[in-house]
């Protein structure tokens, strides 16, 4: 397992990104290549899961689009990864929000936690 | 050179230049001893014998303490002969273009042998798992719906023959039984990266293998 962490610090740029968990809503912003230009999306939505460890780990931005739910898996490590901005925190239960797939409208709403511990 | 035998540490990820993720197995290979370098003179063939890993001289039988022991080497703990090589390449006194000098009893590295981006076959022995059904061991589909009368039968072969006329099941008919921990060859698996000062090599893709088992890697 040595040699694994060894090629992933070796390969895994710097990941300098704000504390965020599951049940917070946050804003990434996302470099698109296109042919040679670049562009930064932005996707919002709240975090449902993170998964893996090290080089492997990922997370889980779920938004609404158009009334369509709309996933999208960001590797922690990717190099396409502009800024996290966390606008939200959240007041959750659960390390996976797949609940949340079955709700629409209001109910589909994550708490915000108001009282945060220093 | 044209193989080297590592170990199986297990699998990772990077990303290429143009953000692409790419999946990787990492495998210990190397450092190498040549324990035996054969030539048409002398067997027949040409070929180059490696070998890789320590084991105890208590776990190392008297035929292979001797044959260790006219290499100048340590008893190894696998033993692989790779054929097809002009040996010519390997005498210690020549050193070529293409030349490395190296004889028996030198060692060698993964990056002696490998270049990053070249593509490879890796050979290992595939993860034992134990007696299993044809759906699994031959990608058989089952029989039939869940309904319409029948039972007991998702996972069943069907029919394996005809009835009195042959009057027998044909030999080599698939059928259920042990599966994996055969041998196993994956081909034009290419080499992502190097990292020589850990004898590390990084291919893209699964290989054959459980973790820490002795995989062979081997050029084209």
């Amino acid at each position: 397992m040595d040699a694994i962490k060894y090629v992933e610090d070796q390969f895994t740029r710097e990941m300098n990104y704000p504390d965020f968990r599951v049940g917070d809503s946050v804003e990434v912003s996302l470099r698109i290549i296109e042919g040679e230009k670049q562009r930064i999306q932005k996707f919002k939505g709240d975090v449902i899961q993170m998964n893996g460890v090290g080089a492997v780990k990922t997370f889980t931005v779920r938004k609404m689009s158009n009334g369509v739910g709309v996933e999208r898996i960001i590797p922690f490590a990717s190099p396409n990864i502009d800024e996290i901005k966390v606008l939200k925190k959240g007041k959750v239960r659960r390390s996976k929000l797949y609940y949340v797939r079955d709700l629409v409208g209001k109910k589909a709403r994550i708490k915000e936690k108001t009282f945060i511990k220093n | 050179m044209n193989g080297i035998i590592g170990k199986k540490v297990g699998m990772t990820s990077i990303f290429d230049e143009f953000g692409q993720n790419i999946a990787c197995t990492v495998v210990e290979a190397g450092p190498c001893v040549i324990t035996q370098i054969k030539t048409e003179d002398t067997d027949g063939y040409d070929s180059f014998q490696l070998g890789f890993g320590k084991a105890k001289i208590k776990n190392t039988s008297r035929a292979l303490q001797g044959h260790f022991g006219q290499s100048g080497a340590e008893p190894a703990k696998k033993v692989v002969e790779f054929r097809d090589f002009d040996v010519d390449l390997l005498i210690s006194d020549v050193e070529g273009e293409e030349g490395i000098a190296k004889g028996v009893g030198d060692m060698i590295s993964a990056a002696e042998v490998f270049e990053e981006g070249e593509a490879i076959h890796v050979m290992g022995t595939s993860k034992g798992k134990g007696f299993q059904g044809v759906v699994k061991r031959h990608g058989f589909a089952g029989v039939n719906d869940a309904t319409h009368g029948q039972h007991n039968r998702q996972r069943a072969p069907g029919s394996i023959g005809a009835a009195s006329d042959p009057s027998k099941v044909f030999k080599g008919t698939r059928m259920g039984g042990r599966t994996g921990g055969t041998s196993v060859k994956i081909k034009n698996l290419e080499i992502v990266k190097i990292l020589p000062e850990k004898n590390l090599v990084l291919v893209r893709g699964a290989i054959p293998g459980h973790k820490n088992s002795i995989v062979v890697l081997e050029k084209q």
